[in-house]
């Protein structure tokens, strides 16, 4: 039987290729379909923590404060996300409600949750508690975040708007910004297959 | 080492975690390392495929039609479909906005359900055209999947922030619905195949 550790597969086209040791941020990718078999990441439980810790503070700080607000003849109408989700529940739109909190709240809170909870022990050497449910928690819903998008969506929506009223830029509007950074490096950065070895290593 | 699947060793690969385990050659059984369950090829691929895609070609006709936002405003109500919406910023001098919406929401969902029902196609006929243009054109519409939802987004926004009773007044309207099952279908659609049928079609043809 092939050894396991040295064999491995594309996940795009199933080719059986050996594993070879990268150098310090290299890409090792399939021989036949260019796919991407694994990477090297230097210290990369580390910075996924890192950025995976930032990250969720710039989550809270974008889901309290306003992302921006009109001003219309001196009143001051102000948009959050979760009041937005609301105006739409309370519009009758509630599957349009369901579908903004799940990809902009729920879907990247999951995320943000499921890795903080398989990093954090891993860094003080200890193994997380059923770590095989929570990674498949992750991999089902690391599609469905869209913060990306949905800071796109606020830009165009402020453009829309820039000749009807006056655009006043929230703390959310910049943090959106940030977060939308952040967790794109922490998800690159925790790699599965490198998290798994790790536990390997620590039991 | 030369061109031999994982499947033709009776070996699986884990999504979960990367692990190659035997599973045999039609069966499928879970990870030893992750518990996660493994299989040789996602199961009934094609058939999930086309139903996803089937059912997205069907509310792309609502989303297109029914009005996705409602502006009332003292000139009288307003139903914007998406391609109205387009057509707004176009004239309002964003032309580049206008562009940015119009390939989000007009352009990917048609190309992304045009592009599967290629792919899923060429694996159903064992087409030997070129596999790896195949994987890359698998890979483009599992990238732009998600940035379809823009539109819903934007509508979202507006509704959020134009509640000004002696002006005007935005509401969603029912396409938008009908838009955000369009944009999830096909990610389902995507999720469902199986990019390595289409190198399996070419390793029978090869005898
Ligand atoms: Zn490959
Ligand atoms: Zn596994």
């Amino acid at each position: 039987m092939p050894d396991g550790n040295q064999l491995i597969a594309c996940h795009e086209c199933d080719l059986l290729q050996h594993e070879v040791a990268l150098p310090e941020g290299g890409v090792a990718r399939c021989r036949r379909c260019g796919g991407l078999l694994y990477r090297s990441h230097p210290r990369g439980l580390e910075r996924a923590l890192a950025y995976t810790l930032g990250a969720l503070v710039l989550f809270v700080i974008s889901n309290t404060f306003p992302i921006v607000g009109l001003e219309v003849n001196g009143d001051l109408i102000q948009a959050t996300l979760l009041g937005t989700v609301s105006m739409l529940y309370r519009d009758g739109m509630w599957l349009v409600a369901a579908l903004l909190l799940f990809t902009t709240v729920l879907a990247p809170l999951v995320h943000l949750l499921a890795m903080l909870y398989v990093l954090l022990p891993l860094q003080f050497g200890a193994l997380p508690r059923s770590p095989e449910l929570v990674v498949r928690v992750l991999t089902e819903v690391k599609h469905w975040g869209m913060v990306e998008v949905f800071v796109l969506g606020v830009l165009v929506s402020l453009v829309k708007l820039a000749d009807l009223a006056k655009i006043v830029p929230g703390v959310a509007l910049w943090s959106f910004g940030g977060l939308m950074i952040l967790f794109t490096a922490a998800s690159i950065a925790f790699d599965p297959r490198q998290i798994w070895l790790k536990m390997e290593h620590a039991s | 080492m030369s061109e031999v699947t994982a499947a033709h060793h009776g070996l699986s690969l884990c999504h979960g975690c990367g692990l190659l385990t035997r599973t045999g050659h039609h069966h499928a059984g879970y990870c030893p390392r992750c518990g996660a369950g493994v299989h040789p090829r996602k199961p009934d691929s094609i058939a999930r495929t086309w139903a996803f895609i089937v059912a997205a070609a069907i509310m792309y006709i609502p989303a297109n039609v029914l009005p996705i936002m409602i502006t009332d405003s003292v000139f009288g109500a307003q139903a914007d479909t998406i391609m109205s919406g387009v057509a707004y910023l176009w004239h309002h001098g964003s032309w580049h906005l206008a562009l940015i919406v119009f390939i989000a929401s007009v352009a990917v969902p048609m190309l992304k359900l045009m592009a599967l029902i290629v792919l899923v196609v060429s694996v159903q006929r064992r087409s030997a055209w070129d596999p790896l243009q195949r994987t890359k054109l698998y890979r483009i519409v599992e990238l732009v999947g998600k940035w379809s939802m823009l539109d819903i987004y934007v509508v979202a926004l507006m509704v959020a922030l134009v509640q000004l009773k002696a002006l005007a007044t935005i509401s969603a309207g029912p396409g938008a619905v009908a838009f955000g099952a369009v944009v999830v279908l096909t990610m389902f659609a995507a999720m469902s195949f199986d990019p390595r049928l289409i190198w399996d079609s070419m390793e029978n043809n090869d005898g």
